[in-house]
């Protein structure tokens, strides 16, 4: 096995774990990168059939793009979509430019996705987090517990070794699994390369732009750049100095804004 | 034009820092990372704001220290990793705790590593921590050990006290079986070693850090052992039953006799299959689906078999425990063990030398219980039968987690070192 095939067997191998132990379980994706990357593990682990819904938390201020192409793979891949969303919270209006982001994030993402989790009674939920992106993600476990108002303990996470992760207990509301923790930014765009996976155009350079991380349109920053594809990415990535989420405006209106947004359920 | 682009891919290397609190684990990782030029500027930026706001000098543990108590506290509570390069490598660097309280975040970070890097303090030399991760880094069997003694600017770069604590630590390590590949003096605060060759210390002969790291020769060709397959789950699709799981061990083919235990039951592989494509063989460490000739009743944990030593379904067996959780584990108490994808109910019948996992001291000879960060030779009576392994034979059926029924955490990590010394 080469090492994308290591990486890949390791990820198939959690999915097919949080499917095994908990059955009603479902997966979000944001339609960016990694999370469609991730549906292509789950693809692989069910053989083209995923036995679970997906989820996408619709904040309504996604690219267009983000929902042409949920629209179409939806169809393609024959998945089951749950749109999950804070009507109640948009209609108020709520919004980042009107409001915090901290406070816009935490509404319409967290809260949504909250309602959703009630409503379906799901035991797990797949994410597609890396440790590489965000120093308080590298602190995750793959099988990581949120207890019944979503918060996350990380001062005092369960053990985890040997391919044996933790089982859900009475007074956690769900698991969030991660299972593809031990990839890298760079290994995801080796291994869309390598699978000929589909992706947003948004991340391809139009007139010398492109963006590096995709979510709602109001609060992410196009870099600099000319890589108009994936070989192109591949090369800038290996030389950048910039960080992946640094034009994610959630990440940086305070320090430890992540850590606070992640202790109170965000992805 | 791909199949280049891989075969170009350099090797890739998790080493986990382990040690004694304060010994310089996260200023290491800090140092490694800043003199490699792997984080991005921002980062760098960010993190001297942040000392800055909390009026704290700029620290390079809170590269690593990420969370808010960490850095208020100067102290790492959980594992974490970052990611660096060489012309030879690619490395991910897990920093692993050394507060005696997170010793299960260390071994989460230890037992996804095959190298450890044990920093000893020169001027503290060995410390309750500095042995007892040594002990763990034994038992977990991490493929390779390099020792670094951090701090010797604090002792004028003396070449006698390093040979004084590497004297005293090689003593340890050759009681516990372990040996080092390398013992490298270094200041991790003034990069002395690191990257560079340190002036100061030029009675050292030997390649600084990052050069002995790339120099390590690590195991990658194929072991020569039998087939285990261990059972994940069995999914019906398009009305046929998939068998799906991973090759703990050997290789599996197809058309050839396997044995499905603990059934006993010999069948014949009719197919095995990955998404969109079905193959001849796979490999260890393949996630697969197959099909068997016949139908017979297969579950998740059963572990299928081939070759002259098929596997003992144990009832009862011995393993070296160490336990992680502030609870602790008693004689008679109901547990359910895990070993690869195998989860059942046992009774813990006897627990015998019982030892400190730091001085190595045998505290009692028969116990009644094992406490947080002990080792004990535990007795352990299954419902059912077990496919086990020795360790040393495979390893991924040798070793087994304890899990609290209540909370379903994972308290106790024990390896099975014999399987007829009950």
């Amino acid at each position: 096995m080469d090492y994308l095939d290591t990486l890949e067997n390791k990820s198939v191998y959690v999915i097919r774990e949080a499917y095994s132990r908990f059955r009603n379980i479902a997966m979000l994706w944001s339609i960016g990168k990694d999370s469609t990357t991730l549906l292509w593990l789950c693809r692989k682990a069910f053989f083209g059939k995923i036995p679970f819904p997906i989820i996408h938390i619709d904040t309504t201020f996604k690219f267009k793009e983000i929902y042409e192409f949920r629209d179409r793979y939806v169809k393609d891949w024959d998945l089951n979509l749950i749109i999950s969303k804070n009507e109640a919270a948009i209609e108020k209006g709520i919004s980042p430019t009107k409001n915090d982001k901290f406070s816009c994030c935490n509404s319409l993402k967290t809260e949504a996705l909250k309602t959703t989790l009630k409503q379906y009674d799901f035991k797990a939920l797949l994410l597609a987090i890396r440790r590489d992106e965000h120093g308080i993600r590298a602190k995750e476990r793959y099988f990581s517990p949120r207890n019944i108002n979503f918060e996350w303990n990380y001062a005092n996470q369960p053990a985890e070794l040997w391919d044996q992760y933790k089982s859900k207990s009475v007074t956690e509301e769900h698991i969030r699994v991660h299972p593809m923790l031990h990839w890298t930014e760079l290994d995801i765009w080796r291994y869309i390369q390598r699978e000929k996976i589909p992706v947003v155009g948004l991340y391809f350079a139009k007139g010398g732009k492109r963006y590096r991380s995709i979510g709602c349109e109001t609060c992410c920053q196009a870099i600099d750049s000319q890589a108009e594809n994936i070989k192109k990415i591949i090369k800038e990535l290996q030389t950048t100095k910039i960080a992946e989420r640094a034009g994610r405006a959630q990440d940086k209106e305070q320090a430890y804004m992540m850590q606070k947004l992640r202790s109170l359920g965000y992805m | 034009m791909e199949l280049n682009l891989f075969r170009r891919e350099k090797e890739n290397i998790n080493i986990v820092i382990v040690g004694h609190v304060d010994h310089g684990k996260s200023t290491l990782i800090g140092r490694l990372i800043f003199d490699t030029r792997s984080l991005p500027d921002e980062k760098i930026e960010e993190v001297k704001k942040i000392s800055r706001d909390l009026g704290q000098r700029f620290e390079f543990a809170f590269l690593l220290d990420q969370l808010q108590e960490e850095r208020e506290n100067y102290m790492t509570i959980d594992t974490t990793q970052v990611f660096f390069q060489t012309r030879k490598r690619r490395y991910v660097i897990i920093d692993a705790p050394g507060h005696a309280e997170f010793i299960k975040n260390m071994i989460t970070g230890a037992t996804q590593a095959e190298v450890a890097v044990l920093i000893v303090d020169a001027k503290e030399g060995l410390k309750e921590q500095t042995k007892r991760h040594a002990y763990l880094v034994s038992m977990l069997n991490l493929e390779k050990l390099v020792v670094v003694i951090n701090k010797m600017d604090l002792v004028n770069f003396s070449q006698g006290i390093f040979n004084q604590v590497k004297g005293e630590l090689t003593q340890f390590l050759n009681h516990i079986k372990l040996s080092a590949s390398y013992f490298i003096p270094i200041s991790a605060k003034n990069g002395d070693n690191v990257l560079r060759r340190s002036r100061r210390m030029a009675w050292y002969r030997g390649p600084t850090l990052l050069k002995a790291l790339d120099s390590l020769a690590l195991e990658s060709q194929e072991k020569d052992r039998p087939l285990r397959f261990s059972v994940q789950d069995v999914y019906t699709i398009d009305g046929e039953k998939i068998i799906v799981g991973r090759v703990e061990s050997g290789v599996i083919k197809r058309g050839e006799s396997v044995f499905l235990f603990p059934a006993l039951k010999e069948k014949e592989v009719k197919s095995i299959r990955v998404f969109n494509q079905y193959k001849e063989t796979a490999k260890e460490g393949e996630n697969i689906g197959i099909t068997l000739n016949e139908p017979v009743f297969v579950q998740r944990g059963n572990i299928i078999c081939q070759g002259k030593n098929l596997p003992k379904l144990m009832y009862k067996f011995n393993s070296s425990v160490f336990w992680m959780s502030s609870e602790p584990l008693r004689v008679k108490q109901k547990v359910i063990v895990r070993c690869a994808t195998q989860e059942l109910v046992s009774y813990v019948e006897r627990i015998e030398k019982r030892i400190n996992s730091s001085s190595l001291e045998v505290l009692e000879d028969k116990a009644e219980q094992i406490n947080l960060n002990e080792v004990a030779q535990v007795t352990f009576k299954n419902d059912a039968p077990l496919v086990l392994e020795e360790f040393h034979f495979i390893e991924e059926l040798g070793r087994i987690v304890i899990e609290d029924k209540s909370t379903g955490n994972i308290q106790g990590a024990g390896i099975v070192k014999f399987l007829d010394k009950i």
